[in-house]
């Protein structure tokens, strides 16, 4: 089996206290994710996309369906699957050496292995320098960092990323897009990177998968050929930004009525 | 690469932040204290106000000194301390467990906040007839009130510590592998601990306001005594002196309970000061 990730006839219902009903947030999601590649979800807000990667990570167990990884059913988080928040999630209590090393150490990794990781993952992020500052000295680009070498310190097998740059001015937010890229271009550890951004999704993904809103579905798949570190102005970029983006448009101009539909 | 740009943007921030304001805040201070005395002083001498009424500041530093001088002053700081002290103590090996079981056991939250919303806003000088009734003249009622008064501001930030216990923390550390029971010391104590250790400083500033009320309930020593004392006795000096003592004392243990939080808690966290 050559599926990283196989997502199959997959349903998330919540019970939604303020609206007093149930809500669909995931509706029979099919999908499977290829050993080394980068996959980008993509949708509208609602359509259930950091839900789908919370499931993925096991934060959260689907109403039906299945997530196999590695051909494994998922019970639940794992350090073969490191992920990424878009808060950052690193601990503001520990310094940037310590929230790097703190997966190996709680592993009982020797205080040796524990600095030549985070001399690795330090000089690999560029944080060199910032070892012993702590995430409240640091910009939010920086945070990131610290918490993409925090993952990859742990030496997962694959990457969930829920939309790590999303707070992020549009400068800092390329730059970490080209680092990433160098960095996962060294290993292609299989990556789920949840969006809202056509551009990111664009210039990121070896797939897009468009997911729709209320419930969420998978709306459609989009390749993306393009030889990397892909120009942002080059025609063929921007055909296909267009082509998601008309998908996109599609989609909200539908759950839109639909929504009207069901309020009157 | 945006590194450069943000390390600059930091070192700038932090040349701004550190060592230039100190001079200008040390010589406000020093201005202030100085009007005060001046203030004061002359307010006296010029005969505005009656010596009776409140005397001046040589007078009320000579007892001052005298009571120093005569080792007086230093046992009633010795024995209202360790009043504080044992009232602190007391309230902080209950309040802590009981906030911590509270703040992570939503049933239990809901058995036990009820009453206290019911009891916090009893202030302590309400009890000191029962307190007398119940326990006795002695130290016992004296530290309970202290003890009740440091009560509330250590259980209420306890429990508002560990319900500020982010859930993105706890998923980072599943995901990194870490078991439950290390992610309790590592994760849900380290984030609970800031909002503990205010606590632990706003119950100590706490312990020390009631402490002149539980000195009220006959005392020999102690700086409430010494309050009281004067008041029979129409010594407007030594009201003066225990006034001010208490006041340098208060001052001189915030101080150092904010260094131990700097020390404790030395990044930087963003709290609402509560109660």
């Amino acid at each position: 089996m050559n599926d990283k990730v196989r997502v199959s006839n997959l349903n998330m219902t919540f019970v939604s206290d303020r609206l007093e009903r149930h809500v669909t947030a995931l509706d029979d999601i099919n999908l499977s994710i290829d050993t080394g590649e980068f996959v980008c979800l993509l949708g509208p807000s609602g359509c259930g996309k950091t839900t789908l990667l919370n499931l993925i990570a096991g934060f959260l167990l689907p109403t039906s369906g299945s997530i196999l990884v590695d051909g494994t059913a998922i019970t639940g988080p794992g350090p073969e699957r490191g992920m990424v928040f878009q808060e950052y999630g690193i601990f503001p209590w520990f310094t940037v050496a310590q929230n790097i090393a703190f997966g190996p150490r709680m592993r009982g990794a020797s205080k040796q292995e524990q600095e030549e990781i985070v001399n690795h993952y330090v000089d690999l992020v560029h944080l060199k320098g910032f070892e012993h500052h702590y995430p409240g000295e640091l910009s939010g680009g920086m945070k990131q960092r610290v918490s993409i070498a925090r993952s990859l310190a742990n030496g997962p097998d694959m990457l969930l990323m829920d939309e790590p740059f999303g707070a992020l001015d549009a400068m800092t937010r390329e730059t970490m897009q080209e680092e990433l890229l160098r960095i996962w271009e060294m290993d292609k550890k299989t990556c789920v990177f949840v969006t809202h951004s056509i551009g990111e999704a664009v210039y990121l993904a070896d797939r897009i998968v468009i997911l729709s809103a209320h419930p969420g579905r998978v709306k459609d798949i989009v390749s993306v050929d393009l030889e990397r570190l892909r120009n942002r102005s080059s025609a063929e970029y921007f055909d296909l930004y267009r082509h998601v983006d008309t998908i996109l448009r599609q989609e909200m101009a539908r759950s839109r009525d639909q929504e009207q539909v069901e309020e009157v | 690469m945006a590194t450069d740009d943000s390390s600059q943007e930091l070192k700038n921030g932090r040349s701004k932040a550190l060592p230039r304001s100190r001079r200008p805040e040390l010589l406000y201070t020093l201005a202030s204290l100085a009007g005060f005395f001046i203030v004061w002083h002359l307010s006296v001498s010029a005969g505005w106000v009656s010596e009776f009424f409140l005397p001046g500041p040589e007078r009320v530093f000579r007892l001052m000194i005298k009571m120093a001088a005569d080792g007086s002053l230093f046992v009633h700081i010795a024995v209202s301390l360790a009043r504080v002290a044992g009232g602190f103590l007391l309230a902080v090996l209950v309040a802590i467990p009981l906030g911590m079981l509270i703040g992570l056991w939503r049933p239990m939250f809901h058995l036990v906040d009820p009453w206290i919303e019911l009891v916090r806003p009893i202030p302590p000088i309400a009890w000191i007839p029962l307190a007398i009734l119940w326990l006795g003249l002695g130290e016992e009622s004296k530290v309970a009130i202290i003890m009740y008064g440091a009560f509330f501001p250590i259980i209420l930030n306890t429990i508002s510590g560990f319900h500020g216990v982010e859930r993105v923390h706890i998923w980072a550390a599943l995901s990194l592998g870490v078991s439950k029971q290390k992610i309790f010391w590592h994760i849900i104590l380290r984030s609970a601990l800031p909002r503990i250790v205010v606590g632990l400083r706003l119950g100590a500033g706490m312990a020390f306001i009631v402490l002149v009320a539980a000195e009220l309930i006959l005392a020999n020593s102690g700086l409430g005594f010494l309050i009281q004392d004067g008041r029979f006795q129409l010594m407007t000096e030594q009201i003066m002196v225990g006034i001010v003592t208490i006041g340098i004392l208060g001052y001189f243990i915030n101080k150092g309970l904010l260094w131990l939080e700097s020390k404790w808690i030395p990044y930087r966290v963003t709290l609402d000061q509560g109660t």
